[in-house]
């Protein structure tokens, strides 16, 4: 099958909507000749990567020019580029003058170094933010921020905001995420790509060697929660709902997470609370995992999402693209991709996620019927041929 | 029968934009609906079917869905949702029958409106940029079978967007055939579809119907 930067628009004929694929090459037909340059701070690891790995083909290939520039800092640049993520998101940290003031270097010797010409710039997150101080009237600018800005520490803020706002518009996930600004905001959710390594279809024989590999049995229904073993995704209290769970269903609980970072104790929290249960698996996931949560979301029963924060999270999105109902918190984006009472349910408490898994479980036409419903809201609103389309009405609003 | 001028198909791409209104209650919602852009009120009542999911026993629009759900005061999110967007004439018209229905609704409250535990409610306005789907049709038959293919947001385009935010007489597809086909009776009948009937492609599946009938009844 091909992958990655080799598939090419026509592949997602058979996946998207009727009319979907004719009608976004008529769209590249209209905005032909229009570039559109890329800017973000690596090419490797996170989701502004995801996204572009995967539009950035298809915008081409549908005849609108586009590139993708990276930005290149000194040795301490990344520190602080993860000191302002941090402290955009919510959590305090200590943000220097000298921090600031490399940030904004940066930016003015990147500006110099990259090829911005197109019509339309879209400069991903806070790395290369200052590059807009050196914009040419000729190109519209546009931010899109892929984090929760809600409750970005206020100092750090307060230097960003005047900044942001020489961009011509900006972009956000989701409207809870979006701060106070005097530039349009617009809202684009994030995707899924249904032919990506994570979402493609898998054969039985498949998914069987995957699952043996991370020595998951499959002699009982699943109930699934993937996300990092930290407090913040309150694997514990998953842990608790299966146990209300257990009593009247005989299930099996997999708890799938990359490995934490030297010094965290979630892991081993999680590793306790499971080990005296032969029904809990914990799978610690290999780098790159995208096959293993493919198999993993294919054999659940029941995808559960129980994050107490959270950003957008998408992995609601694939698993309903796998046709599994989903059982998740009010947290970040969950319950905007989720249609409720209709693809799953949403709930606040341990006993809640307990009950509703019990009523799924037993009454299992609902299991299908909701997974059935998940999939095709999924196909309607969060695929990647959505997101090309967010993209293109962005070039042709901002460029008209 | 073939008109002069063909119709064209156009499909259109969505752009919701954020706007800096929002409400925590009953009397913030009426404030703003007041002042917001008319496009707002558009986006949050007859946009509501191509932004989202359309469920048959939900709320028909955005303003009696939040009322309902976040502020939980069922008698003003029943009256908001009785407010038919698609009969209303004009999105003003719309816009001063909500206001009229949370006005009377405050008046008759006597205590101070409730605030939302949850969500509170965020404006937003949407930008339409219409594009040619290359779809094109001089016929009947022609008509109905480039309506059955082209993309689900030329129905938003043709029907919604056309009849109730660009004004566009009873929505193009009517527009024309009862115009350049010369069908007065068959146009009424795609006028008449009922924009609650669910989703777009639930009414493209109605239009399809209506349209296969009347060929039926022209080659009988």
């Amino acid at each position: 099958m091909a992958q990655g930067s080799l598939l090419k628009l026509d592949d997602y004929r058979r996946v998207a909507p009727r009319g979907t694929i004719d009608f976004l090459m008529r769209i590249g037909e209209r905005l032909r000749g229009k570039r559109l340059v890329h800017v973000s701070a690596s090419r490797y690891g996170g989701p502004v990567v995801e996204v572009l790995n995967r539009v950035v083909p298809l915008l081409n290939d549908l005849g609108v020019e586009t590139t993708w520039e990276i930005t290149i800092g000194t040795a301490d640049f990344d520190q602080v580029t993860r000191a302002v993520g941090k402290a955009l998101a919510g959590t305090e940290q200590v943000i220097t003058e000298l921090m600031l003031s490399r940030l904004r270097e940066t930016g003015i010797d990147n500006a110099g170094r990259l090829q911005l010409d197109a019509d339309l710039v879209v400069v991903h997150d806070a790395p290369p933010l200052y590059l807009v101080e050196q914009r040419k009237e000729a190109s519209r600018w546009l931010w899109l921020c892929h984090h929760d800005l809600s409750s970005a520490q206020p100092q750090l803020w307060n230097t960003l905001r005047p900044v942001v706002q020489r961009y011509d518009a900006s972009v956000f996930s989701l409207a809870r995420f979006a701060a106070p600004l005097s530039i349009p905001r617009f809202i684009v959710y994030p995707s899924i790509d249904p032919l990506s390594e994570r979402n493609r279809e898998m054969t039985r024989a498949e998914q069987a060697t995957v699952m043996d590999r991370l020595r998951v049995p499959r002699d009982k229904p699943i109930l699934l929660q993937i996300g990092p073993f930290e407090r913040q995704h309150d694997p514990l209290g998953v842990i608790n709902a299966y146990r209300l769970v257990k009593k009247h269903h005989d299930v099996r609980l997999v708890l799938a997470g990359p490995p934490l970072p030297p010094g965290a104790d979630g892991l081993a929290d999680v590793q306790e609370a499971a080990s005296h249960d032969a029904d809990i698996s914990v799978v610690v996931l290999p780098p790159d995992p995208q096959i293993e949560l493919n198999a993993l979301e294919r054999a659940a029963t029941i995808a559960i999402q129980k994050p107490l924060k959270a950003d957008f999270a998408i992995e609601v999105a694939t698993a309903m693209w796998k046709g599994k109902p989903v059982i998740g918190t009010i947290a970040g984006g969950i319950p905007f991709q989720m249609v409720v009472t209709v693809t799953g349910y949403t709930v606040e408490t341990v006993e809640g996620a307990a009950f509703r898994i019990r009523q799924l479980l037993s009454n299992p036409e609902m299991i299908g019927r909701m997974g059935a419903a998940g999939r095709e809201h999924v196909r309607r609103n969060f695929l990647v041929t959505r997101h090309v389309s967010d993209y293109l009405a962005l070039l042709a609003h901002l460029t008209r | 029968m073939s008109a002069t001028q063909p119709f064209v198909f156009l499909g259109c791409l969505e752009l919701n934009e954020l706007l800096p209104q929002e409400a925590h209650d009953a009397r913030e919602l009426l404030e703003q609906v007041a002042h917001v852009p008319i496009e707002s009120i558009f986006c949050h009542t007859s946009a509501a079917l191509l932004h989202r999911p359309v469920l048959a026993e939900a709320y028909p629009n955005d303003f009696s869905l939040w009322v309902g759900s976040e502020v939980r005061d069922v008698r003003l999110a029943e009256r908001l949702a009785a407010i038919d967007a698609f009969h209303a004439g004009s999105m003003e018209r719309v816009r001063e029958d909500i206001i009229a229905t949370i006005s009377d609704h405050l008046q008759h409250l006597g205590a101070a409106a409730a605030r939302t535990q949850g969500k509170r409610f965020r404006f937003f306005q949407v930008h339409l940029v219409p594009v040619p789907t290359g779809h094109q049709a001089r016929t009947l038959v022609e008509f109905r079978d480039a309506l059955a293919e082209v993309d689900v947001s030329a129905l938003f385009y043709h029907t919604i967007a056309a009849r109730y935010r660009a004004g566009r007489g009873r929505g193009d597809f009517a527009e024309w055939i009862g115009g350049a086909l010369g069908l007065p009776d068959l146009a009424d009948r795609l006028a008449h579809i009922d924009p609650h009937a669910g989703s777009l492609e639930r009414i493209r599946d109605r239009h399809l119907s209506v349209l296969s009938d009347a060929i039926s009844g022209e080659g009988a």
